[in-house]
């Protein structure tokens, strides 16, 4: 039985500023199945909303996860760090059900995700708001019908009330005056943003940032640093935020963990996590070349691989 | 020798591997077919990317067609002196066989090579992934009405290419080679029956090589590997391959329709 929530609320003061006016609400009608709704609000505040035990993945023969443990905590921001190629992305795949883990538990909302049939699976998702690395913009729709999008395809706002939001959204982000732009149009952080607002059209419970500040310049970064951490605490969103740019991370997240070599090296408040004397992260934090953890793709010795012309 | 037997054995199960798949493929869109009535708008859009845009090839191609059919079919013809059948070989031919293959091989180029490119590309660029991390079903919302919009154009495209060759073929037999117009017409409405020559020929086959065709793109797009060699060489095997079923498929047709 699908039931339709309704929720409107005054915005907060604490609710960053999104013009129009005071008279603005916050509106979304959301259709989705019972069972997805309780376990979010049945529990506890302080339980995880995510959990990965044990989760194992492989590609082929590359092993990218090994016995990883992580827990997101609820209306945190938690941060995943991890080297270029090191199964970041992959992580928030598993997390949103996109592929699934050779052994161990994806829990999301209190649910195991492999569990899920497809309309669960789906409904799970639509509170789930994700920026793809990529922005992965709809490049056949301006930016104003991609931020629609979600909204068309999940309610049945009238018009008029989807202009708002999406207007409402845009200016979050800064670009309400590059709706009419198409995806062509952007710069990858541009796109980046206008798939931030995209993210959060629905209200999203959590949402999964992929590289979120790869590809911004100075002002546009420390913009959406305040922003994400903004609107983690206006919305009571949950956070997740794969990135490899330590010192912004570290400076909203709440708690942080360190992925290398398919294992969690290190787990904590970015603060515990600046003070560790683990190798590993000391390397990490402090971007050193030398330590143990390789900027090569696993492989041959490059002096055995120049020397022996018989390698392809 | 056992190379190549296990070549041989290794590049057949790739291929009814893929042919599970396709089935599969095709089976998912099935059973989603009764989203085209909840949202007919979409279908709307794609009819006009895979039918209308596709209207000048076919009518430019259907023109020349029917002008070639005018002047072999007369020449052939003269030398019996029965030249004012002419009109029933021109009708004839374009209803029953190049009216819907010849569609039906420039709907593969024209539109099913675009389908393919446009569905692979949005995988390459993560767009579809996106849609199912929103919650929407990409099959439904993405496959189910560009394949729909492939069926209904197809019949309507055959209907235009074969109703300009007729045109074609008779301002060269007519126009230009001197056939009685009268004779033209009236042996075509005498030989050419509505049910086993139109319906048989432009409706049942271009529904056919409509749904194979439309079906082959979708997949081969929805399966590429999702980076630009990968999606160019889907487009590849969409023209290839669908050309290929739609020439097998008409041998077949025609046996069972025209015995
Ligand atoms: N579709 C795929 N098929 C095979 N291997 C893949 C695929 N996608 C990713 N990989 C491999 O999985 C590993 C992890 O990829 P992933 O995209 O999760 O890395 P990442 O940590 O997000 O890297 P980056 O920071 O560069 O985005 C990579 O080494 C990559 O080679
Ligand atoms: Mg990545």
């Amino acid at each position: 039985m699908a039931r339709r929530a309704i929720v409107r609320e005054p915005v907060r003061p604490d609710q960053p500023r999104t013009g129009g006016g005071g008279n603005a609400v916050r509106l979304a009608v959301i259709e989705m199945p019972s069972v997805m709704q309780d376990p979010t609000h049945t529990q506890m505040p302080h339980d995880p909303l995510v959990t990965l035990e044990d989760v194992s993945f492989a590609r082929g023969s590359r092993v990218i996860f090994d016995g990883v443990n992580i827990e997101i905590p609820r209306g945190k921001i938690t941060a995943i760090l991890g080297p270029s190629g090191g199964g970041k992305t992959t992580l928030l795949r598993l997390i949103g059900g996109q592929l699934e883990p050779a052994s161990g538990k994806v829990t999301v909302f209190g649910r195991n995700v492999q569990g899920l049939n497809t309309a669960e699976l789906f409904a799970m998702r639509r509170r789930i708001g994700m920026l793809f690395q990529s922005g992965a913009l709809l490049t056949d729709l301006d930016v104003f019908e991609n931020v629609a999008f979600p909204l068309r395809e999940h309610t049945h706002l009238p018009e008029s009330m989807i202009r708002t939001i999406v207007l409402m959204k845009l200016e979050v982000v800064g670009l309400r005056n590059a709706r009419r732009l198409y995806p062509r149009e952007l710069s990858g952080g541009m796109a980046r943003r206008v798939a931030l607002a995209r993210a959060i059209a629905l209200d999203p419970l959590m949402v999964l940032y992929d590289e979120p500040f790869a590809g911004q310049d100075p002002i546009s970064m420390g913009i959406l640093v305040r922003l994400i951490k903004q609107l983690n605490r206006a919305l009571n969103l949950t956070s997740v935020i794969v990135s490899h740019d330590v010192i912004e991370t570290a400076s909203i997240a709440d708690q942080m963990y360190l992925i290398a070599d398919g294992k969690v090296v290190e787990s904590g408040p970015p603060a515990t996590m600046k003070s560790s004397a683990t190798p590993a992260v000391v390397q990490f934090m402090q971007g050193l070349p030398d330590g143990p953890m390789p900027f090569h793709f696993p492989g041959a010795d490059y002096l055995t691989d120049l020397i022996d012309g018989a390698s392809p | 020798m056992m190379d190549f037997l296990a070549t041989i054995g290794r590049r057949s199960l790739a291929t009814f591997e893929r042919l599970g798949r396709g089935t599969l493929f095709l089976l998912q869109v099935c059973a989603r077919l009764g989203f085209l009535f909840s949202r007919p708008s979409l279908t709307l859009v794609q009819v006009w990317a895979v039918g209308v845009q596709s209207l000048v090839i076919i009518g430019v191609s259907g023109a020349f067609v029917g002008m070639v059919l005018g002047l072999q079919g007369y020449n052939t013809l003269v030398t019996f002196g029965t030249e004012e059948s002419l009109g029933v070989v021109v009708a004839k031919s374009l209803c029953r066989e190049l009216g819907p293959v010849l569609t039906a091989l420039l709907f593969a180029g024209r539109a099913g090579s675009a389908l393919t490119a446009e569905i692979g590309l949005m995988k390459a660029t993560e767009q579809i992934p996106a849609l199912e991390m929103m919650g929407v079903d990409p099959l439904r919302r993405l496959i189910v009405p560009r394949y729909v919009a492939g069926i209904i154009s197809m019949p309507l495209l055959a209907t235009i290419f074969t109703a300009i060759g007729i045109l074609g073929g008779y301002f060269c037999g007519v126009g230009l080679l001197g056939v009685d117009e009268g004779a033209f017409w009236s042996q075509m409405q005498l030989h050419t029956a509505l049910g086993t020559d139109i319906g048989n020929g432009v409706v049942v086959k271009s529904i056919v090589f409509g749904a194979v065709v439309t079906w082959i793109a979708l997949f081969e797009g929805f399966d590429a590997v999702p980076t630009s060699e990968g999606v160019s060489q889907a487009t590849t095997r969409t023209v290839v391959n669908s050309s290929l079923a739609v020439l097998a498929l008409d041998f077949v047709l025609t046996g069972l329709m025209f015995d």
